[in-house]
C-alpha cells in the first residue's frame, strides 16, 4: 500500500510543484505578516488587532546564513539510528517582501559547500521522513537553478 | 537611577561533570555564599531559586527545594524560570524585595545537573512549543543556531574561523586560573582548528559544553550591610530583564522565523543590545566606565557579537577588539575573566548568577591570578530563550 503524504506541520505549507508555497497569515488590521502562522491575534502591539488571514509567503529569497548538524540531532527529531548520520544543511532565508526571516532544510544533497550569504533560494517541497504508513512532507530551501 | 542593593556573599560549586543531583550542588554554593557573608541562614529573609527541570516539574521547585536543604526556617520563598535568564531574573525578584522593604537579606541560588550531549526539549508531542518545532521539524539543535550566527558573521564583517578560535584561546587561558571551572587547560588555536565540526563553520571547541553547576549570592540593603560591618560592599546597580521589541528581526533561538519588518520598521537597536542598553540607563553608567564584562559565549562568535551589543567597539568590529587585545587582561575591557561557558559549560539556571559572583570577586579584589587589575566596575550579559534579557551591573 502506498504511503499517505501528510505535511509534518498542519498549515505552514501547500500546493504542488510550481505552486507550492510557504503559508503564513496576515493581519486584516495592520497587515502584518506572520509565519509560522499566528491565528489567534495579532502580535503587533501598535494593532489593536483583526481577523488573521492565510497568505502565500513569496517564493524565492535570499540566503541570510547557512549551516549544518554534523552530528545526529536528538528527538524528536527523527532519524534512523541505524543509518549513518548525514548531516543537513539549514538555511536562513530573507523574503524580501514579507522581510521576514525563515529557516528551513536546505534539499537533500545540498551542502553548505554549495551555499553562500546573498545567494538566491526558493522553496520547494520536501520529505521530512517516512515510516510504514505516512510520508511526512516538509519545505525545502534549495538554491535557484538547480533541479532534481 | 535605582538604589544599590549589597552583595554581601558569593559561592560557587565546581562546575563539571559529576553526575549528583542539582539540590546538592545548590545547597553547596548556598553554603559557600552564606559563609562568605558571615550571616546565618536562619538570618536569610527570603530566598529565590532559579529553576530547574526535576521529574517532569519544569520549576516550580527550586526555591523551596533549596530552603528545606538547608533546613525549613520559614524564609520567604520564590522559583523564577526564564530558562538561561534565570539566574538574573532571580537576582532582580531578589533585589527588588529588598528595595521594596520586604526582605534584608536574600539568599539567591541557581543549580542545575545537565543532561549529556544536546539540550533538547521536554518529551512527548507538543507542535505549539517552537522548542519542539525546531527540533521535530528541522533538527536545528542549538549549535545549528551559533553556526549560522557565526557564518554570517563571517559574511558580512569579514570575520575568520581564527578570529573565533582567538575567542577561545583568551577564555581557556583565563579558564586555567579559575578553580570553579570545568576545564582548566589552555587551549591553542591549532586545537581549536584540529577539533571536529559540530555546525559548520563552528567547531568543537568554538562551541560551549553542558555541565553540571551551582551559583550562589547573599544580597542585600546596602543599610544592613553596613550595620553587618561591610562598609564598601561590592553593589548591584543596575539588572535589566528586558523583552525584545516587535518586530525582532534577528532570528533567535528557538525560533524558526523572524517577525516580519514588513509593516513596523525594527528598533535601532538589536534585542541584544537592548538588553545592555537598558543597564546602562539603569546604572547611570555606560561602556566607558567598565572595567570588565562577563559575556554569554555560548560560542566563540557570539561572545564578538556581544562586543558590539555592548557598545565596546562599533558594528562589525568584534574580531578587530579582540586581535587588539583589548578585551584580554590588561587590555582595555578584558571580557569573561572567570574563563567564560568556554571553560565553565552551561549550567544554565546557575550560570548568570556566576557572572555575578565573578564580578564580586574581581571588584573585591580577590579573584587571585585572574584578577583585573583595579576593576571598579563591571556588567554581565546573557540571554535567555523564549526572549528573556539578561544583564547586571555591579560597581565598588
Amino acid at each position: 500500500m502506498p504511503r499517505t503524504r501528510t505535511p509534518a506541520v498542519d498549515g505552514w505549507f501547500g500546493g504542488e510543484g510550481e505552486a507550492f508555497r510557504l503559508l503564513g497569515t496576515r493581519c486584516s488590521s495592520c497587515a502584518s505578516v506572520f509565519f509560522p502562522r499566528e491565528d489567534a491575534h495579532c502580535r503587533n502591539p501598535h494593532c489593536a488587532g483583526g481577523p488573521l488571514e492565510e497568505v502565500p509567503l513569496s517564493r524565492k529569497g535570499r540566503i541570510w546564513s547557512y549551516t549544518d548538524s554534523r552530528y545526529r540531532p536528538p528527538s524528536p527529531y527523527v532519524s534512523n539510528p541505524e543509518l549513518p548520520w548525514e548531516p543537513r544543511a539549514l538555511i536562513a532565508v530573507e523574503l524580501a517582501a514579507e522581510r521576514i526571516v525563515v529557516l528551513g532544510q536546505a534539499a537533500p544533497g545540498i551542502t553548505v559547500a554549495e551555499l553562500a550569504v546573498g545567494m538566491e533560494v526558493e522553496a520547494v517541497p520536501g520529505v521530512l521522513h517516512e515510516d510504514a504508513e505516512t510520508t511526512w512532507t516538509i519545505w525545502h530551501w534549495r538554491p535557484t537553478g538547480v533541479r532534481v | 537611577m535605582t538604589v544599590d542593593v549589597a552583595v554581601l556573599g558569593a559561592g560557587m560549586h565546581p562546575w563539571g561533570k559529576w553526575g549528583r543531583s542539582f539540590v546538592e550542588y545548590g545547597t553547596a554554593a548556598a553554603r559557600a555564599a552564606l559563609v562568605d557573608a558571615g550571616v546565618d541562614w536562619r538570618d536569610i529573609g527570603s530566598i529565590v531559586g532559579a529553576d530547574t527541570v526535576r521529574g517532569g516539574y519544569p520549576g516550580y521547585v527550586a526555591g523551596a527545594t533549596f530552603a528545606k536543604a538547608l533546613g525549613w526556617q520559614g524564609a520567604r520563598v520564590a522559583s523564577v524560570y526564564a530558562a538561561c535568564a534565570s539566574g538574573a531574573q532571580a537576582i532582580a525578584a531578589a533585589r527588588a524585595q529588598i528595595l521594596a522593604g520586604l526582605a534584608e537579606v536574600v539568599l539567591v541560588v541557581g543549580a542545575d545537573a545537565a543532561p549529556k550531549g544536546f539540550f533538547r526539549p521536554a518529551g512527548g508531542d507538543r507542535p505549539d512549543d517552537p522548542d519542539w518545532l525546531r527540533f521535530r521539524l528541522l533538527g536545528a539543535t542549538n549549535p545549528a543556531y551559533f553556526g549560522l550566527y557565526a557564518r554570517r558573521r563571517m559574511a558580512v564583517h569579514g570575520d575568520t574561523a581564527e578570529d573565533f578560535a582567538q575567542v577561545k584561546v583568551k577564555n581557556a587561558a583565563m579558564g586555567a586560573l579559575n578553580p570553579y571551572a570545568r576545564y582548566r587547560k589552555r587551549v591553542t588555536a591549532e586545537e581549536v582548528a584540529a577539533s571536529a565540526v559540530v555546525a559548520d563553520p563552528l567547531r568543537l571547541l568554538d562551541i560551549c559544553a553542558t555541565s553540571d553547576g551551582a551559583a550562589a549570592l547573599v544580597l542585600s540593603s546596602v543599610g544592613f550591610a553596613h550595620r553587618h560591618g561591610v562598609e564598601r560592599p561590592v553593589r548591584i546597580r543596575a539588572v535589566s530583564t528586558v523583552t525584545p521589541r516587535f518586530p525582532n528581526a534577528v532570528l533567535d533561538l528557538p525560533d524558526i522565523a523572524t517577525d516580519s519588518a514588513v509593516t513596523v520598521e525594527p528598533a535601532g537597536e538589536t534585542f541584544r543590545a537592548s538588553i545592555a542598553s537598558a543597564a546602562y540607563e539603569e546604572a547611570g553608567i555606560g561602556p566607558e566606565d567598565l572595567s570588565l564584562a562577563e559575556v554569554y559565549d555560548l560560542s566563540t562568535a557570539l561572545e564578538l557579537q556581544w562586543y558590539e551589543d555592548l557598545g565596546l567597539c562599533g558594528e562589525g568590529e568584534g574580531a578587530k577588539l579582540l586581535r587588539e587585545g583589548v578585551t584580554a587582561p590588561g587590555g582595555r575591557i578584558p571580557v569573561n575573566a572567570s574563563g567564560g561557558l568556554a571553560s565553565f559549560g552551561e549550567a544554565v539556571p546557575a550560570q548568570a548568577i556566576a557572572q555575578v559572583c565573578e564580578l564580586t570577586w574581581q571588584l573585591r579584589g580577590t579573584a587571585g591570578d585572574r584578577q583585573i587589575a583595579g576593576a571598579r566596575a563591571g556588567i554581565t550579559a546573557n540571554q535567555g530563550l523564549f526572549g528573556h534579557g539578561s544583564a547586571v551591573v555591579a560597581v565598588r
